[in-house]
């Protein structure tokens, strides 16, 4: 075996998931025996076989990915329940490898595999598939490029020609649910069990069926403010002019497509995008 | 303290790991410091809070960057967008020597973010130092290589640790970061007597040392940087300063992380084994 074999086989070992008992488990997919992988690879000393030393770097493999990937998604535990966010997490992470030299990234698929995988979350499916959209927005938002924004000067001499770029921090999310509301409750109640220090580590409860919140659509922006991430519901109608300026259209476009019909409606909806734009300027949205 | 090559001719002192936990008190008392380790990756993003708040270390100390994910040993090739990303924060921290593992941790592009172990061969050796040469020429600042911490051993292998060492640091041309606690935990674990170690180690290679605690089990010793340094790594301590002279030296403290005070206080230990000119500076 030359060197990249020896790492290939010993890496496919250590990405196996643990078995319940956190142990290594006996076989690959494929059916060859962890143990005889091991075997052949790694020496044995007077305390410890070829596998179990392999399974120190299993266990560590796990423990590193998974305690990572909880704390990025602690809203999706909150809502389908810290047992089937466990076997999620498991599943996610084995087809999910991680493809980049930090651990930030490893929810980066989560969203397009949850949409097909709806048996991780029953009941619940569309609501979770927003709640990761949300949390990944957050860690996005967090550490993302921040342009110089434009400035007041410059917002009060717009014309029809002007188009914006929008921050790369900020994130648009169309949501089926008031997540965001659901979000903040699973913190509020995490931090309560912290702070009670009765049971550390011990499983959070999940969010009671009753108090699941129902559909209504949902227009939310994720961004960055002087360092800390926030979010900001908007309506429909300036989610949608926003939306037009993300894309790269001008003023003048973005204005056409979202502009009512009816004449005598014209003049209100003037002041409301001047509004939305001083609003949108103060928060730091728009960039050159 | 004593330059050389390997750690850009600095004189830096005893420092400690650059952690979050750490930073309210750090901004608020300014505390003396002679330098901070800071981990490369938590530094490579495009904006935000992690910048801004190196940004504001960095006016006031001195920093060396520590990476855990260009895993010299991996047999596939450096990937590029990494080395980019990794040379915009060294022209930002002005870093006078940078830092990486000697292990490997990645395969077809998929990382394990572990400090897996190499078999120590000659063909491992030749890649390792091939590798390191082409980091040290697009980054275009001296490297040294760290020893990991290893709870396992190949058959393949040709060698012992530091004689792999040794062979990867010479062919490289490149210093070492000499973590006395991971040769502790490995002797602990494969069975060697560690001085035999330290004693063969390239001295005047010898850029900066690590010193850490770790976890005890039933059958092996891990490396968790959740405690004190122990006496017997303390005793490592002494005879690697005695061989290389007094070295920049770093105490790693991830987990568990007390108070800066605790922290910084245990890193000061290391100048009880400085010649006693030394150890009133710094
Ligand atoms: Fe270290």
């Amino acid at each position: 075996m030359n060197l990249a074999q020896i790492q290939r086989a010993v890496f496919e070992v250590i990405r196996q998931p643990l078995t319940p008992s956190q142990h290594l488990r006996p076989r690959l997919p494929d059916g060859r025996s962890t143990r005889r992988i091991a075997d052949a690879i790694i020496k044995p000393n007077a305390r410890l076989a070829s596998h179990e030393r392999l399974e120190i770097y299993n266990q560590q493999y796990w423990f590193r990915i998974l305690s990572s990937f909880a704390e990025d998604f602690p809203g999706l535990r909150g809502l389908i329940g810290v047992r089937r966010f466990d076997k999620l997490s498991v599943a996610y992470l084995n087809e999910n490898p991680s493809h980049t030299f930090t651990l930030r990234n490893i929810g980066a698929n989560l969203e397009s595999w949850l949409r097909r995988h709806p048996e991780f979350a029953p009941g619940v499916h569309r609501m979770a598939i927003d709640m990761v959209r949300v949390e990944w927005a957050e860690i996005e938002a967090f550490d993302g490029q921040e342009l110089p924004r434009i400035s007041k000067e410059q917002l009060a001499g717009l014309s029809g020609d002007t188009a914006f770029r929008l921050q790369p921090h900020l994130h648009m999310l169309e949501l089926a649910y008031p997540i965001d509301d659901l979000l903040f409750r699973v913190r509020r109640a995490e931090h309560s069990m912290v702070s009670n220090a009765v049971r550390k580590s011990a499983p959070r409860g999940k969010v009671r069926k009753a108090s699941l919140p129902r559909a209504q659509k949902t227009y939310l922006v994720v961004y960055r403010l002087q360092d800390m991430v926030y979010f900001k519901r908007l309506t429909r109608e300036a989610f949608v002019l926003l939306g037009a300026l993300g894309k790269g259209k001008s003023l003048g476009e973005a204005l056409q497509a979202s502009m009512p019909k009816s004449p005598a409606k014209v003049e209100a909806f003037r002041k409301r995008v001047r509004a939305w734009f001083e609003n949108w300027a103060s928060l730091g949205w728009l960039a050159k | 303290m004593p330059a050389n090559r390997f750690n850009g001719n600095s004189d830096y002192g005893v420092g400690i790991g650059l952690r979050v936990p750490h930073y309210r008190h750090i901004f608020e008392k300014k505390p003396v410091v002679s330098w901070f380790e800071i981990i490369s990756e938590n530094f490579m993003v495009d904006g935000g809070l992690p910048l801004k708040n190196l940004d504001q270390i960095l006016e006031r100390y001195r920093v060396v960057q520590h990476g855990v994910s260009m895993y010299f040993g991996s047999a596939e090739p450096l990937n590029r967008d990494h080395l980019k990303r990794l040379k915009a924060l060294v022209k930002r921290t002005h870093t006078p020597w940078l830092t990486d593992h000697l292990c490997w941790g990645s395969v077809d592009g998929r990382y394990s973010h572990d400090l897996l172990p190499i078999p120590y061969t000659f063909e491992a050796a030749r890649r390792a130092a091939q590798k390191i040469r082409q980091v040290r020429d697009f980054l275009e600042v001296p490297i040294a290589v760290e020893n990991v911490s290893s709870y396992a051993e190949f058959h393949v292998s040709e060698m012992t640790e530091w004689e792999f060492l040794n062979e990867v640091v010479e062919r490289a041309d490149c210093g070492i970061l000499l973590d006395v606690n991971n040769i502790y935990v490995s002797s602990r674990n494969h069975d060697f007597n560690p001085y035999d170690y330290l004693n063969s180690v390239s001295a005047e290679r010898v850029a900066q040392i690590h010193i850490a605690g770790h976890s005890k089990f039933q059958k092996y010793l891990l490396d968790t940087h959740d405690h004190a340094v122990i006496d017997p790594v303390w005793g490592l301590y002494a005879r690697a300063i005695e061989r290389a002279g007094p070295t920049p030296t770093l105490l790693e403290w991830d987990d568990r992380i007390p108070s800066f005070n605790e922290v910084h206080h245990e890193a000061l230990k290391a100048k009880r084994y400085f010649p006693a000119e030394l150890k009133a500076a710094s």
